[in-house]
């Protein structure tokens, strides 16, 4: 049986509040591409950060259906027109997610740290001057600041806070947000990645990355040699690699250094 | 707002040391029924703060719960205390009240169940 996702017709709306896109389908077909794993993972406690329409939390929700009954799912948003959106999408498809109001998790933090073992992440991605992030209304839901990078930094300090030991972190990233880079990172707090979903249109392209602890980095990151901290080589090239098969930012970097001048 | 969330947040105002448990206050609570998953129980219990859980599900009115938190052998065999523990955790809802930070007496607003944990500019 084909599993089901939320329907758009059902999705409620607002002004102030982002419509399901590109984005956002990107995101569910990674979970919808990944559900398999996610079933025999098994999390208890599931979480959405930046919930938007509901779109995403639930489709994540009814993917995940009766086989899942051992979850129970939190979602938040900054924009408090979000959650009342979310609230709707959700019971037009009778299920329940907790919703708050909050910045990323604030208030969740303490209580919720290591219990998390599913995030997912559809961030403000868009690069944009500083001063317009977190502004009310509908400019909260895209504008990322520089690189796109200002709420996803804030974002992953938080997740590497929350998610459990065998937490499972699927986030959406610009080519602009430097994905690579995010990665090696990640990787420095002992998260190895894939990218589960990768779509490009003319002028951006969207990855869906998967984030996941791997305890031989994290048993790496404690002999305190200050450069073993960078992943057993390997490892990284298998990440970079992911990249660089995605030739189209990096030849095009080389294109312009060669066409530059 | 179930109690499992009530459980899981504090107060998040700048220099708040004891921001837990949050105090509820009732305006309204509602109940609604979902299928019991002793699995999500015995998963979560021991991440739940008993003490606090209890107090939050007396002032929401059910005081069928054990005060001391029971063994979690418990969990095994008692299905009467897993009814109870589930009924307390996910089936009653905070929908109208506020939650109060315990240090410093601020209100966070909960309205058609859902709780305002934004902060003002001088509380961040
Ligand atoms: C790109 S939209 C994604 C919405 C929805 N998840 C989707 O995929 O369609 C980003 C969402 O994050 C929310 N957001 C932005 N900054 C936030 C913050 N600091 N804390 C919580 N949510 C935030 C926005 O209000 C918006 O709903």
């Amino acid at each position: 049986m084909s599993s089901r996702i939320a329907q758009i017709r059902l999705v409620s709306s607002h002004p102030e509040v982002y419509e399901p896109c590109d984005d956002s389908f990107a995101l569910v077909d990674a979970l919808l591409a990944d559900r398999k794993n996610l079933l025999e993972h098994k999390p208890t406690l599931c979480m959405e950060v930046g919930c938007g329409s509901g779109y995403v939390i639930t489709s994540l929700m009814l993917m995940l259906g009766e086989e899942a009954n051992g979850a129970q799912f939190i979602a938040t948003d900054i924009n408090h027109h979000a959650i009342r959106v979310t609230q709707e999408t959700m019971e037009a498809h009778r299920v329940h997610a907790e919703l708050i109001n909050t910045d990323i998790a604030s208030g969740l933090e303490n209580r919720l740290a290591g219990l998390v073992d599913l995030l997912v992440v559809n961030p403000p991605y868009v690069p944009t001057p500083e001063d317009e992030v977190g502004r009310e209304g509908i400019a909260s839901a895209w504008a990322g600041g520089e690189n796109g990078r200002s709420v996803i930094d804030r974002i992953l300090l938080v997740a590497l806070k929350l998610l459990s030991k065998r937490g499972w972190l699927y986030m959406v990233t610009l080519t602009a947000n430097n994905p690579s880079q995010i990665c090696r990172q990640m990787r420095k707090k002992g998260y190895d990645s894939r990218i589960i979903v990768q779509r490009s249109t003319e002028e951006e392209s969207l990855h869906i990355i998967k984030f996941w602890k791997d305890f031989d980095i994290e048993v790496d990151a404690k002999d305190v040699v200050p450069n073993s901290n960078a992943a057993p080589a390997g490892v990284v090239d298998s990440v970079l690699s992911q990249f660089q098969r995605l030739s189209f930012w990096r030849s095009s970097d080389v294109n312009s250094s060669r066409s530059g001048k | 707002m179930r109690m499992l969330t009530h459980n899981m947040l504090s107060s998040n105002i700048k220099g708040v040391t004891n921001g837990f448990p949050l105090r509820i206050e009732v305006e309204k609570v509602v109940e609604k029924q979902v299928e019991i998953n002793h699995d999500f129980l015995r998963n979560i219990f021991p991440k739940i703060d008993w003490k606090a859980f209890f107090d939050a599900s007396r002032v929401m009115g059910y005081a069928e719960l054990p005060e001391e938190a029971p063994e979690p052998s418990v969990l095994e065999s008692d299905l009467e205390f897993l009814r109870k523990f589930h009924h307390a955790l996910l089936e009653l809802h905070l929908e109208e009240g506020a939650l109060v930070c315990p240090e410093t007496g601020r209100k966070f607003p909960v309205n058609k169940g859902i709780p305002n944990m934004l902060l003002h500019e001088d509380e961040v």
